[in-house]
């Protein structure tokens, strides 16, 4: 109870006192201390009537002895933001929190800062995870992440990434930075999961959380409803796209009884939203939760809309025409009538002799067109190109244990 | 307000010559767009002037010269402007304006400016120097 309430209120009052001190570290450390202090007090004293404006309070005071402390800064900064400090309220209007908390995600996901960095701090500063923690859901190292966070920090501080909302002409372009990083941290989890690794739900759900805070920040925003409803429509079908065996079941196969309905339902009213609010041309993420509601609504597999799922993936294309999303638009035209049609498009494309879903694609549709022999030669390449014993065992069930190799 | 460096990668060609003045005329309109931020700058002569220096044995030892930049690249450097700007967002800013952003690439960097030492500065040091060994 009292671990809920901080973690409700922590991003907040890091985000305000960010802005007090212009020194994330400053902050981390500071509101870091305060939770500790809340944690010894609050159950001895009871839950004090704003727990927020509480932590303000100590996390300010946090602040002012350690700027006492630490000799490094240099005397008149340190003036600065002491007096910035003593001078600031102990809470603050709701307009100027809302500000704060978007202040530090633009921060946390600005486009000078590489996408993996940017990945790792949302998921510490924006998300309240330890660096153990971040590490282990990256499945990187800790003194890897650590390295990395301290040089995101160390940009941030020297090359003058300011802690702002960025101007009004810039924000759709930094709405969409910020969409695209939380969106890579959605399929981080997603990702894991088919690679055949522990199930890793949360990076999920902390993305979805994300996006839900996101929207409530800046509301009406087309890139925001649609990154929440992508998130929403494609969690909605996790319990399916693994069996009880753990092998991938692919959406076409899927017991459509496991998808969870309410996130399923949200995801299809955000995404028709976000369909709404996009100006002439539609936003990517829009685009995307389009497609993933087309599949939603669809009662089962043979009741999909294809061509409704083709004529999204067209407008897809127009604003993202990457081999990656033609082979999937291909495949959306297989499953409309036109495998020989699609077949020609996935073999048309380059670039995607390494990836593991060209090569798969292609064995489903030589198979679908009576190449059995072309079929297996297809998958027995895409089982070289993948670690992911899930993705192997997929294609033994459909083209014989000889295709894995073994 | 902090300072950036505004470092100029492109083709590495002489671009006093006529076929680069429309080039060099969009450089001066930049020049002009960006008259508040820009502090100085400099247009490099081409790389097959460079001599890059090492002392190998570290302060002392032998003085090994070679011929050319320090790094063969495709596009080298050509120039830079130093920059005093808000922040790192007007620093791109003013960057993407430059013509190289276009055809090659600038990279933009925060730097701390050192005051360039003058013959009485220098003197100052020594007098501080000497007065601190006296003492200790």
């Amino acid at each position: 109870m009292l671990a809920e309430v901080l973690r409700r209120e922590r991003r907040q009052v890091l985000a305000s006192l960010t802005r007090l001190t212009g020194n994330l570290d400053l902050a981390e450390d500071a509101v870091q201390e305060a939770s500790i202090i809340a944690l010894r007090t609050w159950p001895r004293t009871g839950l004090p009537p704003n727990p927020r404006a509480w932590l303000i309070v100590a996390a300010k005071r946090r602040a002012i002895d350690e700027l006492r402390r630490e000799a490094i800064r240099p005397g008149k900064e340190r003036e600065a933001i002491t007096l910035a400090l003593q001078r600031a309220p102990d809470d603050f209007p709701i307009g100027v929190l809302r500000d704060d908390q978007l202040r530090l995600i633009f921060t946390c996901c600005h486009p000078a800062l590489a996408a993996e960095a940017q990945v790792a701090l949302s998921l510490r500063v924006l998300c309240g995870l330890t660096v153990a923690e971040v590490a282990g859901l990256l499945l990187i190292p800790e003194p890897t992440m650590a390295k990395r966070l301290t040089r995101a920090r160390g940009k941030i501080a020297a090359a003058g990434i300011r802690y702002r909302v960025p101007d009004t002409a810039d924000l759709p372009e930094r709405m969409r930075a910020v969409a695209t990083t939380v969106f890579l941290l959605f399929t981080e989890g997603y990702a894991s999961r088919s690679n055949g690794l522990h199930e890793r739900r949360q990076p999920c759900e902390e993305a979805i959380r994300l996006g839900r805070l996101l929207v409530a920040l800046l509301p009406g925003e087309a890139v925001l409803e649609g990154l929440l409803a992508a998130m929403l429509l494609q969690h909605s079908r996790r319990e399916a796209r693994f069996d009880d065996a753990g092998d991938i079941v692919l959406l076409g196969d899927q017991d459509r009884s496991r998808w969870d309905r309410a996130l399923a339902a949200e995801g299809v009213s955000r995404a028709a939203e976000a369909i709404r609010l996009s100006s002439v041309v539609p936003e990517r993420f829009a685009v995307v939760a389009a497609i993933a509601a087309c599949h939603a609504i669809a009662a089962d597999a043979a009741a999909t809309d294809w061509r409704a799922v083709v004529a999204w993936y067209d407008v897809l294309v127009l604003l993202d025409p990457s081999p990656v999303v033609l082979l999937n638009r291909a495949a959306a035209v297989a499953e409309s009538g036109e495998p020989a049609v699609a077949l020609a498009e996935v073999e048309a494309l380059e670039g995607l002799e390494e990836y593991f879903w060209w090569h798969a694609s292609r064995a489903e549709l030589l198979r679908r067109l009576g190449r059995s022999g072309d079929a297996s030669a297809a998958a027995k390449r895409a089982c070289t190109l993948t670690k992911s014993e899930a993705q192997r065992r997929l294609l033994a069930r459909r083209y014989g244990e000889t295709v894995t190799g073994r | 307000m902090p300072n950036y460096v505004a470092l100029i990668y492109s083709p590495d060609v002489d671009w006093s010559r006529p076929e680069y003045s429309d080039e060099m005329a969009a450089y001066g309109e930049f020049g002009q767009a960006a008259v508040n931020v820009i502090r100085g700058g400099a247009v490099l002569y081409q790389t097959n002037t460079a001599t890059t220096v090492r002392v190998t044995g570290g302060k002392g030892g032998d003085v090994v010269l070679s011929d050319g930049p320090y790094a063969e690249t495709k596009e080298a450097l050509t120039g830079f402007y130093l920059l005093e700007c808000a922040d790192l967002d007007e620093a791109i800013k003013v960057a993407s304006m430059i013509p190289a952003a276009w055809n090659g690439a600038v990279e933009v960097r925060p730097v701390l400016l050192m005051e360039a030492p003058t013959p009485d500065s220098v003197e100052a040091r020594r007098a501080e120097a000497r007065a601190s060994s006296v003492t200790t």
